[in-house]
């Protein structure tokens, strides 16, 4: 009746899991009552839940990106805290805790915290810039949303129910096959990453659509801001490359749940096959990553530069090779796997000429803030720590693409710290520096900025402090993943590593402190203008927030419109825009597709990874369901009529 | 938006444009490409199974019918023509084909050596014996 | 937290109004099948990756039946033929919606549903019949990788006559509304697409398995 699913799942046995399980669903329940109480739950559902206003997904995205990093941060400092502990000694973790652990960690940050992160932030701002009202299709944006939190709650169920993947962030074979991981923590793992893909996939054929064929008269390709190039190249990447992933992990589901043979040690299944074409996938994704973070420091270096980007055209080049160049070179991912020098020399190649077009980005920025008025805001400090610490990390990575060197470094902790360098030098300073950037356009009101700056101090010093000691102790020899060690010249370094853990937490709580202290004094800080950084794109033509519509009349992009010219130009039509001029506003109608068919897609993820047969096929059945009957509506759009158009516009200009 | 057109935007994937005609005037081209997909089928089957062809070369005839066949569906059932309202469905459809490509001539490639280079005991054994 | 703004409320229109939107730019039939087209491609890149599973481990038969031993290369010739019919007949299915002719629509639909129910249904015999010999699945890799990149094939068609019962269903209740026309344009992207893929198929799979 129900499966595999017996009390024993639950760890009553190990206080660690148990404890933090219980905390997390306390604080839960504490904030639905809490909700619940002050009756905003209508409103919730209105307004957030069914929505398919693409700011408020957008939002919603960031929101789930930063909770998730809270609990990606939480793993990450019991390994540190473990590995500080554990020289001559089993620390405090146990090995089948602590595989877990860093398995989760990974999973976690790389797929709920830096795709949600940059994906909300370009659902958010790329319409806004594009002079559109919504993306090519709201409502599968709602889906996708929806899809992707259905993944992060499954990946935190396990924590309470069951017992997660203890394979790292990719399950290879043979260990991640049935009869290695007869436990469910795998499955967990699958069903969520799958279920989440879908959602992942759905997004960029949206954003692929909108910008390709949705944008403001005027606005032609060359004339696009650089952040929604980079979101168009992420997007293409994503339809490219999610594919794969889906395939792969479907060819181990098969293997584990009805016995097929793709990556078994018998029967003439092939392990190495496993491992290509995930990276065939994950070479792609960690640039899906990082596109959207360089049209983000394209953007923020800009404005606070007081300059037109510098060499906007080979920008648009460089992105552009990058995005092809991402699917050559993922070999270098598995030099040492046996492939042969031939075969590594290609790929090796390959790797080192992908960094050229970065590099080109690099040198852009710089002169972009040359002659410029640099201005050294938040988001400007994360930009130019993200310059001097993705370079070194940049760097470490061509060092890797050498093969002969790879074969030393390859799996020790040199590479996580290479990794570590350029995701949070790289995405997670962009992604904060668009927080901070468009907090204001979001929210209506500025984040406290002292806080934002010391928050960025204790990150940066934070980063250094646990990553250096880490390329020292790859290059002395130590691999990634030891839950105990015996080396003694070994324990320093990671004593080292630990401290700058500690300052990234204190990073982490300011930002926490920042956020309250906002809130509470956003009288003070409020975004009156629309445009507090005076930018120079589109949406800062707009209201802080923008009404649902976006723009009451979209703008008109002329072909002489240099730098802050459009913005302004969008701003006087908007403002000059007579009465009588206004016309009604077709949106699209919210609905409860999205958060229902997760409701759907939840139970079945549960179910398949319990083996609870009848509950899975419901889930399915249920899902379908809701498809057909959001089909069948007949009332697609909410008409905003004109004089609701004009008296909220009136009313933001007043 | 509406579906109304303006008349000078792109062509949406495999819509063929009413102007005006009548409905059998379209199946022609569905006709045709009927037609020629039941050639190139009919001649694939007929050469995996002869012995007229030089043998070595079937893989590659088949491969080359099998790619001229997804063309005439591309072109005559999918209407995806070379003309500039055309432009963005073929680039991405040759981004689509570039990216097979790479996924599977690469993992043939890469795995054909990593099969080679590591070959596990028993088959090396089995080779010899 | 959010600003002034209006929506649903209690503003609502009779129907939505059409035609005074000034600012349309593009039709929504191109942006739904570009959109479409793209899903598409995606689709074709997830096929790649079971191909490329395929190739790599079609000798791997751990001893046992290869395609040479299993495939019936007439059934799958008849299979062709069915499949490539329906394609024909799903254009014929698009004109009839497109020019909002009852029988040209229905009566193509059902002549493609036929055709690919006999798909599936030949497909899902053979594939019994392979299980029962003892060449199923779990026999070998390369039959795990077979059943995988045909069965994939199988299940997409089986899902697409699933919508096209859908979509006869929809134009019957609704009529040829124009979100239900862009709808059948997917629908008919979808099917010639499957087509495609089994011309890649019968190719490599069928045909250079049983060639000598």
């Amino acid at each position: 009746m129900f499966g595999k699913l017996t009390w024993q799942a639950i760890p009553f046995d190990q206080p660690i899991p148990l404890c933090a399980g219980g905390l997390v669903i306390v604080i839960i329940l504490a904030v639905l009552a809490y909700i619940a109480l002050k009756g905003w739950l209508p409103y919730l559902w209105r307004e957030w839940i069914t929505s398919v206003d693409h700011k408020r997904i957008g939002i919603m995205y960031t929101l789930l990106a930063m909770v998730m990093l809270l609990r990606g941060f939480v793993d990450a400092l019991m390994m540190r805290s473990q590995q500080a502990l554990a020289f001559r000694s089993d620390g405090y973790l146990p090995p089948e805790h602590y595989d877990q652990i860093f398995s989760a960690h990974g999973t976690l940050m790389i797929f709920f915290v830096a795709m949600p992160f940059v994906i909300g932030l370009m659902n958010f701002v790329m319409p806004l810039q594009l002079g559109i009202r919504d993306v090519a299709f709201p409502t599968l944006n709602s889906v996708s949303f929806w899809l992707t939190a259905t993944g992060a709650l499954l990946i935190n169920v396990s924590l309470v129910v069951g017992e997660f993947a203890r394979t790292g962030w990719l399950p290879f074979p043979p260990l991640s096959e049935i009869r290695y991981s007869p436990g469910v923590g795998v499955d967990y793992y699958l069903w969520s990453l799958q279920i989440s893909g879908v959602g992942t996939l759905l997004t960029g054929v949206n954003f692929v659509t909108t910008i390709l064929k949705l944008h403001a008269p005027g606005m032609t390709y060359m004339r696009m801001p650089m952040f929604c190039w980079t979101s168009l190249a992420s997007s293409l990447l994503i339809v490219a490359a999610f594919p794969v992933l889906t395939a792969t992990l479907a060819m181990l589901l098969l293997d584990r749940y009805l016995g097929f043979h793709f990556f078994t040690n018998e029967a003439g299944g092939n392990i190495m096959m496993f491992m290509n074409l995930i990276w065939v996938w994950g070479h792609p994704e960690v640039y899906i990553l990082i596109l959207p973070a360089f049209g983000i420091y394209s953007e923020v270096v800009s404005t606070f530069s007081s300059k037109p980007l510098f060499g906007y055209r080979s920008m648009v080049m460089a992105t552009l090779v990058i995005c092809i160049l991402a699917f050559s070179v993922w070999l270098h991912h598995f030099f040492t796997m046996g492939a042969g020098a031939d075969v590594n020399a290609i790929f090796g190649i390959a790797s080192m000429v992908i960094a050229v077009p970065t590099g080109v980005k690099v040198f852009n920025w710089l002169f972009t803030m040359y002659g410029g008025r640099v201005v050294f805001s938040t988001p400007m400090m994360f930009s130019l720590g993200f310059m001097v610490t993705f370079v070194i990390g940049g760097m470490t990575g061509v060092l890797l693409a050498v093969p002969p060197a790879d074969f030393v470094l390859h799996n020790s902790v040199f590479l996580v710290a290479h990794f570590h360098n350029v995701i949070i030098g790289g995405v997670l300073f962009g992604a904060f520096a668009g927080y901070y950037y468009w907090f204001p356009k979001a929210f209506g009101f500025r984040l406290h900025e002292n806080l934002g700056k010391a928050a960025f101090w204790c990150w940066i010093i934070g980063f250094y402090v646990a990553f250096m000691p880490l390329y020292v102790l790859g290059l002395m020899g130590m691999t990634r993943r030891m839950q105990h060690y015996d080396v003694a010249e070994w324990h320093p370094w990671l004593l080292i590593a630990g401290l700058g853990a500690l300052i990234i937490l204190t990073g982490i709580v300011l930002q926490v402190v920042q956020l309250i202290v906002s809130i509470r004094h956003r009288a003070e800080l409020r975004d009156l203008t629309g445009d507090p950084w005076n930018g120079s794109t589109l949406e800062w033509a707009t209201t802080s927030p923008p009404p649902a519509f976006n723009f009451a009349v979209l703008p008109r992009i002329r072909p002489n419109d240099m730098f802050r010219e459009v913005k302004e130009h969008a701003r006087q039509q908007a403002s000059l825009v007579d009465p009588a001029a206004y016309t009604d506003i077709e949106m699209p109608r919210n609905s409860a597709t999205g958060f229902v068919c997760a409701f759907f897609a939840t139970f079945m993820g549960f179910a398949l990874i319990w083996h609870i047969w009848w509950l899975a096929i419901a889930g399915a059945v249920g899902a379908y369901i809701t498809f057909v009957v959001f089909a069948w509506r007949d009332r697609t759009e909410e008409v905003i009529p004109a004089i609701e158009v004009a008296r909220i516009s009136r009313g933001a200009a007043a | 938006m509406s579906d109304a057109h303006t008349g000078h935007e792109d062509a949406a994937p495999g819509y063929v444009r009413p102007e005006g005609e009548a409905p059998e005037a379209a199946l022609s081209t569905y006709l045709i490409g009927l037609g020629l997909a039941t050639l190139l089928t009919v001649v694939s089957f007929f050469i995996a199974r002869t012995t007229l062809v030089w043998q070595p070369s079937i893989p590659v005839a088949l491969a080359v019918l099998a790619v001229a066949q997804m063309g005439i569906h591309l072109v005559f059932f999918l209407h995806i023509t070379t003309g500039p309202d055309n432009a963005n469905n073929v680039l991405a459809l040759a981004f689509g084909v570039l990216i097979v490509l790479l996924v599977i001539i690469g993992s043939m490639w890469i795995i054909g050596h990593l099969n080679h280079n590591m070959m596990p005991m028993d088959r090396i054994m089995r080779m010899q014996g | 937290m959010s600003g002034a703004e209006a929506t649903a409320g209690g503003v609502h229109a009779a129907h939505p109004a059409a035609g005074h939107v000034r600012d349309a730019l593009v039709s929504k039939r191109i942006v739904v099948g570009y959109g479409f087209w793209i899903f598409l491609l995606s689709d074709i890149v997830m096929f790649s990756a079971f191909f490329a599973s395929y190739q790599v481990l079609v000798n791997e038969t751990a001893g046992g039946p290869s395609g040479r031993d299993l495939f019936d290369i007439s059934n799958t010739a008849i299979e062709t033929a069915c499949l490539l019919l329906s394609s024909f007949t799903c254009g014929i299915a698009s004109i009839g919606a497109q020019a909002h002719r009852g029988t040209w629509f229905y009566g193509a639909m059902t002549v493609t549903f036929l055709l690919g129910l006999a798909f599936i249904g030949l497909e899902a015999h053979e594939f019994a019949g392979l299980v029962a010999q003892g060449a199923g699945p779990t026999r070998s890799a390369f039959l795990s990788a077979f059943f995988t990149l045909v069965g994939c094939h199988g299940l997409h068609v089986s899902g697409g006559l699933l919508w096209l019962l859908t979509m006869m269903a929809q134009v019957f209740f609704k009529g040829y509304r124009p979100d239900i026309l862009r709808r059948m344009l997917c629908f008919s992207l979808f099917w010639h697409a499957l087509d495609i893929i089994w011309v890649g198929l019968f190719s490599i799979v069928y045909l250079m398995g049983v060639a000598s």
